[in-house]
């Protein structure tokens, strides 16, 4: 059975799609965003131990070059995260479509469906389609929320079992989203139209970053797209300096003012359901 | 200064809460029921606390008058004629409602609001002026929270019009519940949670429960109890368990010695209270809302409190670190449950001649002011509540014993209103795990609930100042957010 990377389970979320869904949270990321507010689900662990000895509640040890995590002792205090030089998690566990169908029937009469999320989800394409399947069949519905670096318009099987996405559009220029996530945006802004198109499109995000992107530029020009379709909702988000990071960026949370205007310009750019958080 | 010139005298009281103040004090200088030294004892203790109903009960705690028949017939005592128009209508009500008593003299229940009014309700915008001044005029006069609301479970105009009042207007009073059933309008509900985000109210009543326990004529009165309409409570009085279990030390001598002889104690304090109200005070020999049918005494009870499960628990298990506490460990949740089991066997074998089907029911006291570090019913501790999901499925075993009222408050960030639907799943999954009430509020609306009632936070800092005010609930209030730290109560967001 196939498995995946897992770094966090959330069973109540308010933030990621419609009603109360769990939220699954995969390791690794293609994209390594200055303002990344979760860094440590960037990499997979390349088992260096540097955690280990930081962790004063015995939930790490490394045993056969391989780190061990003993959950029943970790207090979540953090440290091992922020002790991890290559943005990872010692406490990720690979876990199988069953084993996450488990945590979800615990809490199923409580949720409208699951969100898997990242790190980026669609680097696990087969686990996904599995899992999908497998979460509509309780009747529940299916969402992902991606950054867009992975080609989606060529995978209709997983299209097929995804109830709706999320999408962020980080920047608009291409050149300002190497700058900020290392990669280009082109699988991005064609998956923007790919999933507008396919009517599975839930919503797109953008992080509003003062100083560092030409912020005016991306809501215009995203709005423009949503605009012409019915249905996606914008969610702009204001930046915050915490769990981001230091010195990678120098910027500071929007006003909002500058929030507010944000949101008029999409407004008038066609976007009926525009969110500011 | 005795109290009754402190009362007189003290100028952070209005003028209606001397007057009020002065009948209590008159009330308990009597000496007339007939209390024996054991029980005197556990009152002295603070383990039985008759929450100070008074020392001679001259009207039952709690009056749920068939408003639906008011309606109907009009009233011969108060020259009423049955209404015409929604004026008519708002207007009979408000007259009515200053002629039901209860143990603060203000009514606990005020009616199925929306189905009393839609019938009435001709041209929408005239209904929602006359539904605003209703509510406004009841937020002024009946100052106090107890004073409850419901509407639902069917989705009507006046229910709507109600809530968008509420949402308007911002206040305390009243309290209201929406009963949900499973084929309550959605829309309706998640506009029910849009209205709570903002002003704390409605709470969330499982129908169908209430239902199969008392059937389709029940109300939700004060803080959440249900009870028949037409009927009510002659009186509630509470035990302590987490003072019993001090006292007790351990499981053996908790169950075996004193939590029988305080039931015992305390069903015979209920039973000499409301034998003194019916065969002494002749209430229902002469109120006009007997003489009307409004209320009749064959579907009143009496309702047996307890508070303290969490502390009591925790001090029969020796429970110091958070796993091993209520709330988090599965030997704790079986204790309590097999506590409230107990206590649920031992006082469905006390026989009152008048109460109906010759019982007591069990209710979840929401605590006092004045309790210091004892949670209310069979909450877990404020400060020490575990994620939402747990706390829930800890909770919701225990609210089937509790027909007369159990229910917990969720505070939840203020971005829930992006996401309505959000709180609803969850309203609905804690019902489907046998929970009965559901309250909520968000971290950042002024009117917040503190244990059953709603105070606005803005009304306590007046207070603080020494200022008046003019709800009496402020002062419960204030004691709770010191004592009870109520306003610590875990943010819901994501857990
Ligand atoms: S795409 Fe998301 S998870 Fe990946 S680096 Fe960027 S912010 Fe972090
Ligand atoms: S979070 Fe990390 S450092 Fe902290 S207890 Fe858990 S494993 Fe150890
Ligand atoms: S989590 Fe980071 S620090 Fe710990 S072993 Fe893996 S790579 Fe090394």
């Amino acid at each position: 059975m196939i498995k995946a990377p897992v770094n966090k389970i959330i069973p109540f979320s308010s933030v990621d799609g419609p009603g109360n869904r769990l939220a699954l949270f995969l390791q690794g990321c293609s994209f390594d965003c200055l303002y990344c507010h979760n860094p440590e689900t960037i990499n997979k662990c390349i088992n260096c131990g540097c955690c280990v000895n930081v962790c004063k509640n015995n939930a790490l040890s490394i045993e056969n070059y391989k780190i061990k995590f003993y959950e029943v002792n970790c207090i979540q205090c953090g440290e091992c995260i922020r002790a991890c030089q290559n943005n990872s998690d010692p406490r990720v566990r690979y876990l199988s479509v069953d084993d996450i169908l488990k945590e979800i029937k615990k809490v199923q009469a409580f949720i409208s469906g699951v969100t898997v999320s990242g790190g980026e989800c669609t680097l696990y394409i087969d686990f996904l389609m599995e899992l999908g399947k497998k979460i509509r069949d309780l009747g529940l519905t299916f969402f992902i929320d991606t950054n867009g670096s992975v080609p989606l318009w060529n995978k209709k099987d997983l299209i097929g079992v995804i109830d709706s996405a999320m999408l962020d559009v980080k920047a608009y220029d291409r050149d300002e989203h190497i700058m900020l996530t290392g990669t280009d945006n082109d699988n991005v802004l064609k998956n923007l139209d790919f999933l507008i198109k396919s009517n599975k499109l839930y919503e797109v995000r953008t992080v509003i970053v003062p100083n560092v992107l030409g912020n005016r530029h991306t809501v215009d020009e995203v709005s423009k797209i949503i605009g012409k379709y019915d249905g996606s909702k914008y969610k702009l988000i204001k930046f915050r300096q915490m769990g981001v990071r230091e010195d990678k960026l120098n910027s500071y949370t929007p006003s909002m003012k500058i929030m507010n205007e944000l949101r008029k310009l999409a407004e008038n750019n066609g976007c009926k359901d525009v969110i500011i958080t | 200064m005795n109290n009754i010139e402190k009362t007189i005298k003290d100028n952070i009281l209005t003028y209606e809460q001397k007057v009020l103040a002065l009948a209590k004090e008159a009330e308990n200088t009597l000496q007339v029921l007939n209390i024996d030294n054991k029980t005197t004892e556990y009152i002295n203790e603070g383990i039985i606390c008759s929450l100070f109903e008074g020392n001679a009960p001259y009207r039952p705690r709690y009056i749920l008058p068939d408003y639906q028949k008011f309606m109907e017939k009009g009233s011969e005592f108060l020259k009423l004629d049955k209404p015409k128009t929604i004026w008519e209508a708002v207007n009979n009500l408000l007259i009515l409602y200053k002629h039901v008593p209860s143990i603060t003299s203000f009514p606990v229940y005020i009616g199925n609001i929306d189905e009393l009014l839609n019938p009435y309700i001709d041209d929408e915008k005239e209904a929602y002026e006359a539904i605003k001044m209703f509510l406004k005029h009841i937020d002024r006069t009946l100052t106090d929270s107890f004073c409850h609301a419901n509407i639902g479970p069917r989705d009507l105009m006046a229910g709507r019009l109600i809530l968008k009042a509420e949402r308007e207007l911002q206040d305390s009073i009243p309290n209201i519940s929406m009963k949900v059933s499973k084929d309550t309008n959605e829309d309706f509900i998640i506009d029910g949670i849009k209205t709570s985000l903002i002003t704390a109210k409605p709470s969330f009543a499982n129908h169908e429960m209430f239902v199969s326990e008392l059937g389709q004529q029940y109300g939700i009165a004060s803080c959440y109890n249900g009870l028949l309409i037409g009927g009510g409570s002659y009186t509630l009085v509470r035990l302590n368990l987490a003072a019993i279990a001090q006292k007790a030390k351990n499981k053996d001598k908790f169950f075996n010695i004193y939590l029988p002889e305080v039931v015992d104690c305390m069903c015979r304090f209920m039973d000499e209270r409301i034998r003194y109200l019916i065969e002494e005070s002749g209430y229902f020999q002469s109120s006009f809302l007997v003489r009307e049918g409004l209320i009749d005494q064959d579907k009143y009870t009496a309702m047996f409190g307890m508070f303290g499960l969490a502390e009591c628990v925790n001090t029969l298990l020796d429970a110091k670190d958070k796993k091993d506490r209520f709330g988090y460990s599965q030997e704790a949740s079986e204790l309590g449950l097999k506590i409230i089991e107990n206590l649920e066997q031992k006082v469905s074998a006390h026989h009152n001649k008048y109460c109906k089907d010759g019982k007591f029911l069990l209710h979840a006291q929401v605590g006092i002011d004045s309790d210091h570090g004892i949670s209310p019913g069979c909450r877990v501790p404020i400060g020490e509540e575990p994620a939402l999901f747990e706390h829930i499925c800890v909770e919701a075993p225990f609210h089937k014993y509790f027909p007369s009222g159990i229910g917990n408050v969720y505070a939840f960030e203020s971005t829930a209103k992006n996401n309505p639907k959000y709180v609803l799943d969850i309203i609905r999954g804690a019902f489907a795990k046998g929970m009965r009430y559901f309250s909520l509020y968000s971290s950042d609306s002024d009117v917040v609930r503190i244990t059953g009632y709603l105070v606005k936070r803005s009304e306590i800092e007046k207070l603080t100042h020494g200022e008046q005010v003019l709800r009496d609930t402020v002062v419960l209030g204030k004691g709770a957010v010191e004592n009870l730290k109520v306003l610590d109560r875990k943010i819901r967001k994501n857990d």
